[in-house]
This record gives C-alpha cells, structure tokens and sequence, in this order.
C-alpha cells in the first residue's frame, strides 16, 4: 500500500508511510495472535494424542510379553510377575453395571419430577444443589463409603440380603458370602450415589429443550403428566438421555477414588456381589507407587490403556448423541 | 359439550387406570427426588459432623504428625495450594487461546470441530489415566516424583474446563460487536483483546474458578505424579504433599489421630469446592441478569 486516501483527499507522503507502519503492525500482531490461539488448540490434540502414545509405550512390556491372553487372565501375581487383566475388567464392568441400573431409573424419575411436576419456587434450589452436588470430590464419597455405609451395609443390609435369598439358585450365589461391608456391591452402591447427579442434571437440561408446543399439543388432547412425558418428552429426547447415560458411565468406570476405598482390592473374579473384587482405576491408585519391576508396572499402565479405550469408546458415543439432539432442538 | 357423556368418560375403567398411572409415577418421581437428595443430604450431614469436631487453630499450623501423635495439615494445605496456583497458572492461557481459536478464528472450521470433540473427551476422561500419562512423561524421564509433575497433571485437567467455558463464553458475545469492530478496520486480535474478551470476562472466570474447584479436590493424578511427604516442603523438584492424597492415606490408616485429621481435610475441600462453585455461578447469573 504506497498512498492512502481520506476523505477523498490524498495525505503527505510522511503521514502515510506512518499509516502503513501501524498498519502492518497491527496486521503482525493479528497473525501472531492467530498462530498462537492455532497452536493452543493443536496442543489440545497433542495431549490426547501424548495420553495414549505414552501409554501404548508404557504398556508395550506388559503386552509384548503376555499378548492378548491379558485380556482373559485372572491371575495377578508380582512375585512370579505373571498378570492378567480380567480382574480388574469384570469389577469395573460389575460395579458400572450395578451403579447405572440404579442411578438411571432414578435419575430420569428425578429430572421427570424437575421438569414437570416440580414447583416453581423449588426448581431452582434443588437444581442447583444437584449441580453443586455434582462437584464434590470423589474421596469425599470414598471416605464416607468407607466410614459410614460399608459398616451399614454390612450390619444391617447384607445379612439380611444372605438370608433372603439363601434359598433362591441365582441370587444365592449373587448374594453369597460372609458380610465384609466392602466388596463390589459396595463399589457399585457408592458409585451410583455419585453418578446419580450426572444422570439427573443432563436429563433435565435435555427434557428442558422440549418445545412447549409439543407438550402442549399432547396436554391438549387430554394425555396426563405421565403420558405426555413417556410418550413426547422421552420419546423425542432419548437420543440425548441415552448420551447423558453414556457420559454417566464414562464417569463410573474411570471414578478412582469413591471406589479404592471400599472394592477390598483382591485379583480374583468371583460370583459373588458381596466378594472383595478389585477395579482398573483401583489397582492402579493401589498398586502403582509400590509396583517393583517394569513389568508390574508396564501391567498396570496396560490396564490404563484398556481403561482409557473402554472410556473412549463410551464418551465418544456419548457426545456423538449429545451433539445429534443439539442439532435437532436448535 | 354434554355434561353426562363428559361423567360418562371421567367414571370410565379405561379413564381410571390411565389417572391411576399418572398418580403411581408422579408418587414415584416424588420418592426417587426425596431418595436421591436424602442420600446427598446424608453424606453433606455425616461430612460436617464427623469434620467439625477436629476442626482446631492446630489444623493450619501444624505439620502432619507421624502415626499416634496431634498435629494438623499445613504442609498438605501448603502443596495443594502451590500445585493449584502452578496448574491454573500453566493450564488457563492455553485453554484461553484454544477456546479463543475455536469461537473467534475457527469457528467452522474442521480443525475446530475436531479439537471440541477430543476436548470433549478429555473432559471427562478419568483422570487416573492423566495421573499415568505424567508419570510416563515427567516422572520416569526425571527418575522422581515431584512437585512440578503434580501441578502439571492438574494442569491438563484444567485445559478443557478452560477451553470448554471460553468458547461458550465467547460464543454469547453478539455478532454485531464484531461486525461493529470491523467495520472501523480494527484487526481480529484487537477486536478480541477490547471487545470480546471484555464482554465475556465474567464468564471465562466463572470456567478458571470452575476449573480450580475441579482439582482442588482431585485425587488419582497426584498420586504418582506429587505422591505425598511428611515434612514441610515448598521444594518443587521434590514429592510434594497434597491435601487429597493426605486424606486417603490417612483414612486407610488403622489410626484413630489419623483418620481424624483425614475427616476435617475432607470437610475442608468440600468446604472450598462448594464455596468456588457458588461464586462461578453467581459470577455468571449477575451477568446474565445485568
């Protein structure tokens, strides 16, 4: 640019060799601002690309030396450094499964109550105590699962559940064993208690995008609050739920420390909900500081990287849903 | 409208099952609000009063004891606080660009829907695989658990809490204020810097405070990456204690001194995560409602 206009009247050469200077500066600090926001989002992709190259280094020992039968080995031995990851794959499976069966029915009744029934005055107060309670740290439900609901669970709820069910064939060997308190049903109690928040505020932020004429209309043609939730808000919302639950799952399997505390921390897959079992987050927090020799501890970043694909798969599932509601409702 | 054949169909088998229905599921979301807040209420009392008996002046001024002995949590205080300012000092210029990126210069590009979607993913990626990472990167490289590996791993749980609430942030600012920058011939980056960035403060802070209540309670990262010390220590090339990983030492512990000391400590963080999440969010509602 060698000759800058204003005003239709042409200025001194000086003025616009100023001009152009502060131009091009201006132009300089755009394009190093660029470049370095750019690379500020490229680095997002870098973390999680260094996540999991560093592990499938770290876990290349393990893997190398026992292949894919660590996947379905079950024994866990670091004195004759012979590890197998299914242990700790069942527990994480179990205790999940167990905390999503709960948390999921009573999440959704929950966010049905917020949405619908709930009146106006209050549904802020307990939305935001939901949120708010969605925030408190893990250790916090760990520490409390350990002090105050195992000793519970065992005293009160699990001789009753042994004698109960003694006589039936299936749930006799679900609900079978001495009452230690801790143990995978533990786990999977404490971890429901902590997922139930997740569940219930999504599911509420997704019924709230309802249109009002949908519910309207169905009101309209005399459907009662129950029908108009099963058959129009659930219906036209469950892509979102299913990617609330989704994101709720994705939590339950990698929560660490809720579940270290009260797991028992034992290698061994067993029928039994009441068992001491051991998950992948629990291993690791328990074992890793005192893993002696790389292949104890290439195993337990092994168990990382399963830990890490299984959450993967689960959250990328989860925001593809969550991403395919929100086009649909705006 | 016929007023018999309206009776007609409220008296009607059919009508009555259908009220009946209504009445069993509202009763039901009734009982499943009272039993999930019963619970949450339960464990908030049971914090508060298990906590507040060793709640004393010698918590903050004394060091943790050794197994038997009074003492309080200073130096476990002291480290999470270093390791939270060096995180959030590390993690929030980057996750301010990143989310600038993707709500100013790249808003539609596949770059940006790519990054959204693995920091998604990074989220609520567990963050015990974060803690490994660190480890696989810092601390077997250094041969030592450290302070710098500690607040490092909290600072990549920091990145998308940033990245996420900047892009939302930055997203609300109205379009006109742009085209308006524009049209003056102000460049992008000063028009983020004057504008952008100045409309939409409120909120970016409300992420960082987010963010910082994130760690201020996370536990599985800094086990292998900080891991924990006895002794007061502000040496950040050395294991470093931290508030969290006292807590679950100290609970596991058969000593009753101990698991005292690890009840006030969990007190203590619900108290600070609580507070900061009160704050963001009052942060964001004046705003909205201004």
């Amino acid at each position: 640019m060698s000759e800058v206009v204003l005003n239709g009247a042409s200025v001194s050469a000086a003025e616009a060799a100023s001009r152009s200077t502060v131009l091009r500066r201006l132009r300089l600090t755009d394009l190093i601002f660029h470049g370095l926001t750019r690379t500020a989002a490229l680095l997002v992709l870098a973390l999680l690309s260094g996540v999991i190259i560093a592990l499938v280094i770290g876990a290349a020992p393990a893997m190398g030396t026992f292949g894919f039968s660590f996947l379905f080995d079950q024994s866990w031995n670091p004195v004759t450094e012979k590890f197998g990851a299914l242990a700790p794959i069942y527990g994480t499976l179990v205790t999940s499964a167990i905390a999503m069966l709960i948390a999921v029915p009573v999440g959704l009744m929950v966010a049905f109550f917020l949405t619908e029934l709930c009146p106006m005055v209050l549904r802020r107060p307990i939305g935001i105590a939901i949120e708010l309670l969605a925030g408190i740290p893990s250790i916090i439900y760990g520490i409390w699962g350990l002090f105050v609901f195992a000793p519970f669970l065992q005293r009160y709820i699990q001789p009753f559940l042994i004698d109960a069910f003694s006589g039936v064939p299936i749930l006799s060997t679900l609900f079978e064993g001495p009452p230690y308190g801790i143990g995978m049903l533990t786990a999977g109690l404490i971890l429901a208690i902590m997922v139930l928040p997740f569940v219930t505020s999504i599911s509420r932020d997704v019924f709230e995008a309802v249109p009002p004429v949908l519910k309207e209309a169905a009101y309209g043609v005399g459907c009662t609050t129950w029908e108009v939730f099963r058959y129009v808000v659930l219906p036209f919302t469950r892509v979102g739920v299913i990617g609330g639950f989704m994101l709720g799952l994705g939590r339950a399997l990698g929560e660490t420390m809720a579940v270290t505390f009260v797991i028992g921390n034992a290698h061994h897959v067993s029928a039994s909900l009441f068992a001491p079992g051991t998950t992948i987050s629990a291993s690791i927090a328990n074992e890793f500081t005192e893993a002696v020799g790389d292949l104890y501890t290439s195993s337990l970043i092994a168990l990382g990287l399963i830990l890490f694909f299984i959450t993967f798969c689960v959250l990328a599932m989860a925001r593809y849903m969550l991403m395919r509601i929100q086009k649909r409702v705006g | 409208m016929n007023t018999e054949a309206l009776a007609a169909t409220a008296n009607s088998p059919r009508y009555a099952g259908r009220r009946r229905r209504n009445t069993i599921a509202k009763v039901l979301a009734l009982a499943a609000t009272i039993f999930g807040l019963g619970w949450l209420v339960l464990i908030l009392g049971i914090l508060v009063y298990k906590g507040i008996g060793g709640l004393s002046l010698s918590v903050f001024t004394e060091m943790t004891p050794p197994p038997g002995s009074a003492g309080g949590l200073l130096n476990a205080i002291a480290g999470s606080l270093i390791m939270t300012v060096l995180a959030v000092l590390i993690g929030t210029p980057i996750g301010i660009l990143a989310g600038t990126y993707l709500a100013e210069y790249g808003r539609h590009d596949r770059l940006s829907s790519v990054v959204r979607f693995i920091n998604d993913i990074l989220l609520s990626a567990p963050s015990i695989v974060i803690g490994l990472f660190i480890y696989e990167i810092m601390v077997a490289p250094m041969g030592h658990f450290s302070g710098w590996a500690g607040a490092v791993a909290l600072a990549v749980i920091v990145i998308p809490v940033v990245v996420r609430t900047t892009e939302d942030m930055l997203t609300l600012v109205p379009d006109t204020l742009r085209e308006a920058a524009a049209s003056i011939g102000l460049p992008r980056a000063h028009m983020i810097f004057s504008i952008a960035y100045r409309a939409a403060k409120a909120g970016i802070v409300t992420g960082v405070l987010l963010a910082v209540a994130r760690i201020s309670g996370e536990t599985a990262p800094l086990l292998f990456t900080a891991l924990n010390n006895q002794f007061w220590s502000v040496n950040m090339n050395a294991p470093m204690p931290s508030l969290p990983v006292v807590i679950f030492q100290f609970a596991l512990s058969p000593y009753e001194e101990w698991q005292k000391l690890a009840w006030t400590g969990a007190l203590l963080i619900t108290v600070t995560v609580l507070a900061l999440s009160i704050v963001a969010r009052s942060l964001t509602s004046a705003r909205k409602s201004s």
